[in-house]
């Protein structure tokens, strides 16, 4: 364990520390309260793709301010994010954190996976020597960070005793103020239509991704003719359903998680499946994209595409706050089938269509 | 906001509780109150079945089918016949762990 510390100190400081502070273990990291510009950029990144996965801070014990022997202990995960705000959060203040190994996932998401765990915070406890960095024997968690961690069985394996804060780091001061009170609201997860809106990009860019396919097989289907595909037809009689096609995608993966709660009804296949049929009406309606009298293409167009966006709409389950894994499986089990048997209605009367195009029926 | 009514797999043995208030201090969505000096369930149709009272209930009063309730999560595991895991390695599926 010494041998860790020393090689780690070894290493460059990470560009958020300020310097170390010498404690009995040896030397330890002072990070900054304050964000860079790389920190930000970080930020918007981590929201926006992939880049998350591997965006991560070294797990361990580090310093903010200029704690004692007496201060309080945090813990956090090693998602760089997760990490970065709690430290903004703890400007003027004097603390340890700790820094769980969670494979660069927020607290939250680890905590469901067991990564932020009993077992990790444990071994933690142990690698980081905490019990000579601190003479007192208590130690804050995230509240979120419950899901994985048992309170009894750290306290008796280590003899700290786990005090589960706020759900929210901004919080965390007045937490700590209050002599380690929480208000009912510093239990609760909000879910506002910020909060929702900056989870979409992360709806939007997965169903995006496979709508090359999908554009490919309506450009396919409406150019195809016996002679062979006729591309100007593709692209003219495809159009309406390609335009149809992305505002189901925004529909389902925007709209939805935005409006939230301004949508009747408690299930988000029902929300996704109105929000979806909304712009089917307008084109078809409205701006009479698709010839009214094309009774099976404004049939197909019905069909498809609110169930597309209901569909969508769906997969935002799993990022918000309040939806349990019961009511998820619920709405799939009777969902799953609609959306298959939709899908295959939809591509019969597709075939229907193109053989009475092309006079065979 | 609140999900579906009448699918939470929350159970609640009041007879069990000592009042320590652990369930209080961990539930993020309110399910739990104290009254008369033991736990209470306001609204169960509010539990997202985190799991967090149940892990950390020391008496075993609580139990809770706990998971994540994604729905991608609950797809892949029906396809793979595994129980449903926010598997976020291949990252750009899912916002499970965003």
């Amino acid at each position: 364990m010494q041998i860790q510390t020393l090689k780690f100190v070894k290493k460059a400081p990470p560009p958020w520390s300020t310097g170390s502070i010498s404690t009995a273990v040896g030397l330890i990291y002072i990070v900054s309260a304050d964000w860079s510009r790389a920190d930000y950029w970080g930020m918007i990144k981590s929201r926006v793709s992939a880049f998350r996965m591997n965006y991560s801070v070294p797990p361990g014990l580090y310093a903010v301010g200029d704690p004692t022997n007496d201060s309080d202990v945090l813990v956090t995960a090693n998602y760089k994010l997760s990490f970065d705000t709690l430290r903004r959060e703890l400007k003027g203040l004097s603390a340890w954190i700790l820094v769980l190994d969670t494979k660069s996932i927020n607290v939250w998401c680890a905590a469901g996976k067991g990564t932020f765990g009993t077992e990790e915070l444990i071994k933690r406890i142990s690698d980081t020597r905490l019990d000579a960095v601190v003479g007192h024997r208590r130690i804050i968690l995230p509240q979120l960070g419950a899901i994985g961690v048992n309170a009894s069985i750290v306290q008796k394996k280590t003899g700290f005793r786990v005090s589960f804060g706020p759900v929210d780091a901004r919080d965390i001061r007045a937490y700590i103020e209050a002599k380690y009170k929480k208000t009912p609201e510093m239990s609760w997860v909000r879910f506002t239509i910020l909060d929702r809106v900056i989870l979409t990009p992360l709806e939007i860019n997965p169903a995006m991704k496979k709508f090359p396919l999908f554009a490919a097989g309506v450009l396919f289907l409406f150019g195809l003719q016996p002679s062979g595909i006729l591309f100007a037809k593709a692209w003219y009689d495809g159009m309406p359903f390609l335009f149809l096609g992305l505002i189901s995608v925004l529909a389902g993966a925007f709209l939805t998680p935005a409006l939230l709660p301004f949508i009747p009804f408690r299930s988000f296949a029902i929300k996704g499946w109105i929000m979806g049929m909304l712009p089917v009406f307008l084109v078809t309606r409205v701006f009479n994209t698709i010839d009214r009298h094309d009774t099976i293409l404004l049939i197909v167009a019905y069909l498809l595409f609110p169930a597309l966006s209901s569909y969508i709409a769906l997969q935002f389950t799993g990022a918000t706050t309040f939806t349990g894994m019961s009511g998820v499986k619920k709405e799939l089990k009777i969902g799953l089938p609609i959306y298959i048997g939709t899908a295959g209605v939809s591509l019969v009367l597709m075939i229907v269509y193109k053989l009475k195009e092309w006079g065979v029926v | 906001m609140k999900y579906l009514a009448n699918v939470t797999t929350l159970q609640y043995a009041s007879d069990k509780c000592t009042g320590c208030g652990r369930c209080i201090e961990v539930c993020p969505q309110g399910v739990f109150v104290m009254h008369e000096k033991r736990a209470a369930v306001t609204d169960r149709d509010l539990c997202m079945e985190c799991g967090a009272c149940a892990m950390n209930c020391e008496f075993g009063a609580i139990s809770v089918d706990s998971g994540v309730g994604c729905a991608t999560a609950i797809i892949n595991g029906m396809l793979t016949g595994s129980a449903p895991s926010c598997d976020c390695g291949d990252a750009e599926g899912s916002s499970c762990c965003s």
